[in-house]
């Protein structure tokens, strides 16, 4: 099973989002790196891009397969984990910590309401699974 | 409705994760490609390839029938000899790659892939003109299990009732396995020493089980189609649909070796031998990425801004830590040390041409 940690927000494209004030960290979910399986590249944007909610803002690859990640609210990168270019690993070790993979600078806090929570995110994967 | 080889419940209670492979339920990795990789590189691995076709061909003509579909020269082969070989189309485009089994002089049985059986079996049949001939698919008969990896000759020992060392690289054998006949040939697509053993279908889960218990504890470990992709890559191994079709000739694929101009006329010999006479045009390289990014199948492949070649197969090879692949060239670019770039997402990454193989482990065997 996969661990969702309660604390944080979640959007159906599996990141998730630790907010804190202005500042939002972004991932993607233990669920999703189960998925991916060993993951072995990730493409993360530059300090001081900018991305609207929804839109690519890098990729995951795994042996098998690259996929997109995407923007979970409306911001601008203000730090990106560079520690995941030697050790892209840390996405699948630990993807709610170490395998975090930017921060934001929050531009419009309302689209936070608009995350799912833990226990919403898990009917989720249970729906998907079910098709 | 997809095909299911007689193993399909033991990979799903075993936790595999399934896919479509060309029409077939296929386990594509249990533990993760990574450390199934590894495994077979340091240990051992099991992967199930029954999906893969079975083609017999016997009677007074069977040699000649197959010397003349097949590229390599089949005259040379002993009773129990195997053979990898092209079956190519009239004008050289390669149709298949397959392993041909003499089994005696009147027998040979030719494993092919598993999207290519039908038409194999169709075109084979096609040229069997001469009536003392039968060609007939058995592939539902058969199980294919491949046991790869430094460690497998020691695990299929302990259940085998022949001396398995006495098996050179390419060659094969009846034998009972754990009771069971099978044919076993010391062979595969994994660039490591191992074993395809061909069983009965019905028997498959008995070998299954019984090959995992027994090489448990020589870290034998279930391995999925993911792995034996980035196996054979590292070993080069060319995969027809990606690195080879109808629209390219096995010497393009760099598969010269297995093209005998000189054995007697077969299907493609004229067409061949003309592209070798007037030199290739294009040709088959292996490169390495000088970047962490991974390429793909598909990627396209510049030189000096211009596009020129597309990637056949790419990956990231686990064994080597190294992103690798193989992409047909204009043979103006194709020189080993040559810089050129994969278009990866719109950006233009580094790569070297390299000698193919990137892995060749240390024979012991040949």
């Amino acid at each position: 099973m996969a661990n969702t940690p309660e604390e944080l927000g979640y959007t159906k494209d599996h990141e998730w989002v630790r907010v804190s004030g202005e500042q939002a960290t972004v991932g993607i979910t233990d669920h999703a790196q189960q998925q991916l399986g060993d993951v072995v590249y990730v493409e993360l944007p530059k300090v001081g891009e900018r991305f609207e909610s929804a839109s690519p803002f890098g990729s995951v690859e795994s042996v098998k397969a690259v996929s997109e990640i995407y923007m979970p609210l409306t911001g601008t990168v203000e730090e990106v984990n560079e520690s995941l270019n030697d050790s892209p690993e840390r996405v699948n070790t630990d993807p709610y910590g170490e395998g975090w993979m930017i921060r934001i600078k929050i531009e419009n806090p309302g689209e936070v309401d608009g995350l799912l929570n833990s226990i919403e995110y898990e009917d989720y994967i249970k729906e998907e699974a079910a098709e | 409705m997809l095909k299911r080889t007689p193993l399909y419940d033991l990979h799903v209670s075993l936790g595999a994760r399934m896919v479509d492979f060309v029409g077939w339920h296929m386990p594509v990795q249990y533990a993760g490609p990574i450390p199934e990789h590894m495994a077979v590189r340091e240990a051992a691995g099991l992967f199930d390839v029954s999906h893969m076709g079975e083609i017999e061909v016997t009677g007074k003509a069977a040699l000649e029938l197959v010397q003349r579909v097949t590229t390599n020269d089949v005259s040379k082969l002993d009773d129990n000899q195997v053979q990898y070989s092209t079956l190519t189309n009239e004008s050289g485009g390669v149709i298949d790659d397959l392993l041909v089994y003499r089994i005696n002089a009147e027998y040979f049985l030719l494993i092919v892939n598993a999207s290519n059986t039908d038409k194999d079996y169709e075109w084979i049949k096609g040229h069997n003109t001469a009536g003392s001939v039968v060609v007939h698919d058995t592939s539902g008969a058969w199980a294919l299990l491949a046991l790869q990896g430094p460690r497998s000759e020691r695990i299929l020992q302990d259940l085998s009732d022949r001396m398995l060392d006495r098996i050179p690289y390419y060659w094969s054998q009846w034998m009972q396995v754990d009771g069971v006949n099978c044919r076993v040939s010391r062979t595969g697509y994994t660039g490591e020493d191992g074993f395809e053993i061909l069983c009965p279908a019905d028997s498959a889960r008995h070998l299954w089980n019984r090959l995992l218990v027994t090489g448990q504890d020589r870290g034998l470990v279930p391995c999925g189609l993911a792995a034996r992709n980035t196996l054979r890559l590292e070993a080069a191994f060319r995969l027809h649909g990606n690195d080879m079709d109808e629209t390219t000739t096995p010497l393009e694929a760099g598969l010269g070796w297995v093209v005998k101009l000189n054995k007697g006329d077969f299907v493609g010999r004229e067409a061949l031998a003309r592209q070798k006479a007037e030199g290739l045009k294009r040709k088959l390289v292996g490169f390495e990425v000088l970047d962490r990014a991974p390429a793909r199948d598909n990627y396209k492949v510049a030189v000096d801004g211009a596009e020129v070649g597309h990637v056949t197969s790419g990956s990231y090879a686990p064994f080597l830590k190294k992103n690798i692949g193989l992409a047909y060239l204009p043979t103006e670019h194709a020189a080993v040390g040559r810089e050129i770039s994969i278009i990866v997402r719109g950006r233009s990454v580094p790569a070297r041409i390299v000698e193919t193989p990137f892995y060749k482990r240390e024979r012991k065997f040949d």
